[in-house]
């Protein structure tokens, strides 16, 4: 199974031709023709915060796990107990290697008993299709990939619930944080869930290929009428960032662990079974984490970028793994990963930014968090 | 949209306005569009020593960190302070209030490299 391709060969969502129409300047993300900005990161950035903000998303990976042994069967695949899910709800979860590593973060719905949908970063679908088919092997659970045949367009901010709420059959008041349901919306079959990237509240809508054109229309007029703007890749990282919340890649990769990234609570070790990275992720949380991920506010002149080196005085403490200047905020944010002796929140690090040792300040993440 | 004709531009995309034995430098239209919101200008100290083709600063915007290139030799004898708490100006006046060096030209007089206004455009539209 293929999707349609661009002429250099990248997949295109069934939207490339609206974000085309829209002004957006497209780039290969992740194999994908992806819109990294509408108009200005800055604006659309700011609409998320204040308004609404409508992005496609459909280059995500979306994996269905069926059978009666599902459950049990991610749960030897990833790191947490999707088991313990009710129908319904969802849970932030990685898959790791044998030693460990982090192969990709997940988030996983239980959508019945016995059915469960994984969805995975773009630029892991693959790997994670691939590491899954072989975990599955011998349960009583199958996996069917529909990463290419699924639509997803998210709605984040503020004003998401009241734009979407015109459009749905779903009781968005009873859908909590970490929730999915079935349903409709502009007249299309849907699983909205109340998830996001973003730090604001927002919903993920799941539809098939064939009708990701027509939810996204219907949306985006209301989206604009309230003030809101499609939104490019760009200002999603920004979001992501000033939420505190890591980006495959940059925070997460093969050589780190959850436990090194700050997010050893995701690993459930107390959980009955083997699974796949266990005994070298109890090590790990009996010797401690190698590594500490903190927040940093630049307090001189500079941009912390992804790479840059981190030093505590004299020595190398770390590496800046992302970093931009925060639209909300106005002073320059980075998140790093550094010697967990040097991670207390109030201590001064430096940032080695082009031949400049500049101050920053370690801070508790996320950077930013909305009032609820 | 056409440049000014009256400036001067770099391959690099920065603009230079001939003035007797100084030159304002900055960057184009063209260059703060394709960067997107500029966040960030790092600029010179009064008094170096520029050499052509040469990294001079840098400029940033929210994704991206790029270069400024020396259009020409020569000496800084000022900078746009007024780009340090608002390098959006770039974006939005690139000719005018986002300037970002004057220069005192070098003896060397390499003027020549300098492309015109048409030589520019034709430059930008071919990608």
């Amino acid at each position: 199974m293929s999707g349609p391709r661009s002429a250099e060969g990248a997949h295109e969502t069934p939207l490339a031709d609206r974000h085309v129409a829209l002004g957006a300047r497209m780039i290969d993300f992740a194999g994908w023709r992806m819109p990294v900005q509408y108009t200005s990161i800055l604006d659309e950035h700011r609409a998320v915060r204040e308004r609404a903000g409508l992005f496609d998303l459909s280059h995500m990976g979306e994996l269905y796990v069926d059978g009666p042994g599902a459950g049990d069967a991610l749960a030897g695949a990833l790191v947490s107990d999707p088991r313990s899910l009710a129908v319904g709800r969802a849970q932030y979860s990685m898959i790791c290697a044998p030693d460990g590593g982090v192969l990709d973060d997940l988030i996983v719905y239980r959508l019945a008993d016995d059915r469960f949908m994984v969805v995975a970063n773009a630029s892991n679908a693959t790997v994670v299709s691939d590491a899954l088919t072989e975990r599955l092997e011998g349960s009583d659970a199958v996996l069917d990939d529909g990463s290419l045949a699924t639509g997803l367009v998210a709605i984040q901010g503020p004003n998401a619930v009241d734009v979407l709420r015109a459009h749905t059959d779903i009781d968005l008041d009873g859908l909590r944080s970490y929730a999915i349901a079935e349903g409709s919306v502009a007249g299309i079959p849907a699983m909205v869930a109340r998830t996001g990237y973003t730090g604001e509240d927002g919903f993920e809508l799941f539809v098939e290929n064939a009708r990701t054109v027509e939810l996204w229309d219907r949306l985006l007029v209301d989206v604009q009428a309230a003030g809101g703007l499609p939104v490019g890749l760009g200002a999603r990282d920004t979001l992501r960032l000033e939420a505190g919340m890591p980006l495959y890649g940059n925070e997460l990769d093969r050589s780190t662990t959850p436990f090194d990234a700050g997010l050893g609570r995701i690993v459930k070790l107390e959980m009955p079974g083997d699974f796949v990275g266990r005994a070298a992720l109890e090590q790990v949380a009996a010797d401690g984490p190698r590594r500490a991920l903190v927040g940093l506010i630049v307090e001189g002149r500079g941009i912390a970028r992804h790479g840059y080196p981190v030093h505590a005085g004299e020595r190398r403490t770390g590496v800046i793994t992302s970093g931009t200047q925060s639209p909300t905020l106005g002073v320059p944010i980075a998140m790093a990963s550094v010697s967990p002796a040097d991670a207390e929140v109030g201590g001064m690090l430096e940032i080695e930014i082009r031949e400049a040792r500049i101050p920053a300040r370690v801070v508790s993440l996320p950077f930013y968090r909305r009032k609820t | 949209m056409p440049v000014p004709p009256e400036l001067r531009y770099t391959r690099d995309h920065e603009w230079v306005r001939l003035e007797d034995d100084e030159a304002t430098v900055g960057i184009t239209a063209y260059a703060a569009e394709q960067l997107g919101d500029i966040v960030f200008v790092e600029l010179p100290r009064v008094g170096r020593a520029l050499e052509a083709a040469k990294p001079f600063g840098v400029v940033e915007s929210v994704k991206a960190v790029s270069d400024l290139y020396a259009p020409l030799d020569g000496e800084v004898v000022a900078i746009n302070e007024a780009l340090t708490g608002a390098p959006e100006l770039v974006n939005s006046d690139p000719y005018g209030e986002g300037w970002m060096i004057r220069v005192r030209l070098g003896s060397s007089g390499d003027l020549d490299d300098l492309l015109d206004g048409a030589a520019y455009d034709a430059l930008v539209a071919a990608g």
